[in-house]
């Protein structure tokens, strides 16, 4: 199964007559890590959203590899704030594996497996509501990779965590990618875009003002705006 | 002040001596209640849970007339659900007038309203918590509402307790048609009205306490057994 290369083509989001995001032209290939970047309010969620379908497209089309539906399989989604279901971190891991119907003890030899890689493994019988915010995010990144998404968005999962978290957080989305996983990921910390990226997504006002391999675009970027930007001045 | 000590010592000794009479008007008054409860929470959950995720034309509508259900006075859904089981009437020929059977579908009728209302609100705000969450992982209406009703269990344990609470202690509907009929559809409520209505304070006193006892019983078994209060926050 091929999800990539994906292209989007003239993609919009609008709403009450004001666009948002859009239009953007984009095409991603199937490995590393694509950074996206820009000041708030410059659409970076919403493009998140609306190539993971969860928003809904005013305009345009995106097209995987493969029929849109099994596409959407193959998908995981990470969010700023992380959605804990009401249950324990063990039930919160299996749950994406029962939801795919692999087998009650073997889901949860992998939940096991994957508390284990996150650092939670003495957790497993904790609820998740009332984890740490560092733990949680954590588990939401687990709950994510569990299912093996060929493409993992993620939406400034680190934006409230401390470094350590997010150090640990960054440890595991290395190692996503390492073994293939498409990461499509915002964030506001330029330490962590030099990090993680590959290929940077500069967003200004809803569009794409500057796209490249992540160190053309952090050694040479090619517009006035990109510049200031990284420089830390105030963009808008 | 008399006739409630009385009642009070009448309730005691009816108690402790078990009754014979006293015993088989309690266990019919639960047998009523639960299984008009368990029927109307089949009906009610997955109701609440598909008018919480669903949207269609008829939604707000639904949810308004659930809510205004919820005051649905007894006394007139005793009379419809009468003339609908009297022998003249479309089911009447089932013979299920003053039956155990005709107060449990006229409780069920009582209570679903309220219990979907009260398990909508709490499944309403748990779906705009998970909502990102469930659609980013591609759910099927199906796996969405299990999920919510799972998820959510301990708020429809309130809910079915408000039923409960509401069933075992309404009189009017099954009074119509059970017709308070001896060692057949005479259940604790109908049995309080009727002393009453003979001047025997101290025996409906004894009964009432009675039945304050039984729901207090009931609703903290509930508790013990769901484990409410105790692990969690939910």
């Amino acid at each position: 199964m091929q999800l990539f290369p994906m292209t989007a083509k003239g993609i919009e989001s609008r709403r009450r007559g004001q666009v948002l995001v859009g239009p953007i032209d984009l095409t991603l290939d199937g490995t590393g890590a694509c950074v996206v970047v820009g000041p708030n309010g410059a659409g970076k969620t919403t493009l998140l959203r609306l190539l993971h379908g969860t928003a809904r497209l005013s305009a345009g089309q995106i097209n995987w590899a493969c029929p849109t539906d099994e596409a959407r399989h193959h998908q995981g989604f990470v969010f700023q704030r992380p959605v804990m279901l009401r249950r324990t971190v063990l039930q919160n891991l299996i749950y994406p594996l029962r939801l795919r119907g692999v087998p009650l003890a073997q889901a949860r030899d992998r939940a096991r497996d994957w508390a284990a890689r996150v650092g939670l493994a003495d957790m497993l019988d904790r609820a998740a509501p009332v984890l740490s915010g560092g733990e949680q995010q954590k588990l939401a990144l687990a709950r994510a990779l569990i299912s093996e998404p060929k493409v993992l968005f993620l939406d400034e999962p680190c934006a409230a965590l401390d470094g350590r978290a997010t150090r640990e957080i960054e440890e595991i989305l290395t190692h996503a990618k390492s073994t293939g996983t498409r990461l499509i990921l915002s964030t506001h910390d330029m330490g962590q875009a030099r990090r993680l990226a590959d290929q940077v997504l500069f967003l200004l006002g809803g569009r794409i003002h500057e796209s490249g391999p992540a160190e053309t675009f952090f050694n040479r970027p090619e517009t006035p705006q990109a510049r200031a930007f990284l420089r830390g001045d105030i963009v808008e | 002040m008399v006739d409630l000590w009385s009642g009070l010592a009448q309730a005691f000794w009816l108690v402790v001596t078990l009754d014979a009479e006293l015993v088989e008007i309690a266990l019919r008054s639960l047998r009523v209640t639960l299984s008009a409860l368990a029927v109307a929470c089949v009906i009610a959950l997955p109701l609440a849970a598909f008018v919480a995720v669903k949207r269609f034309r008829a939604r707000r509508f639904v949810i308004a007339i659930l809510n205004a259900l919820m005051g649905l006075p007894p006394v007139v859904v005793g009379l419809v659900v009468y003339v609908f089981l009297s022998r003249s009437g479309p089911l009447g020929v089932m013979g299920l007038l003053f039956t155990p059977t005709a107060m449990i579908i006229a409780q069920t009728i009582i209570i679903v309203p309220l219990i979907a209302s009260i398990a909508h609100q709490s499944i309403r705000d748990l779906w705009q918590e998970y909502h990102d969450l469930l659609i980013s992982m591609n759910v099927t209406q199906g796996q969405k509402i299990r999920t919510l009703l799972w998820d959510c269990r301990r708020a429809l344990l309130t809910a079915a307790l408000a039923g409960f609470g509401r069933a075992i202690g309404e009189v009017g509907a099954i009074m119509i048609v059970g017709g308070n009929i001896d060692h057949a559809t005479r259940v604790l409520t109908t049995a309080i009205a009727l002393e009453t209505g003979k001047g025997e304070f101290a025996l409906a006193l004894a009964l009432g306490f009675v039945l304050i006892g039984l729901a207090v019983a009931v609703n903290l078994a509930i508790h013990w057994l769901g484990r409410t209060e105790r692990e969690g926050g939910w």
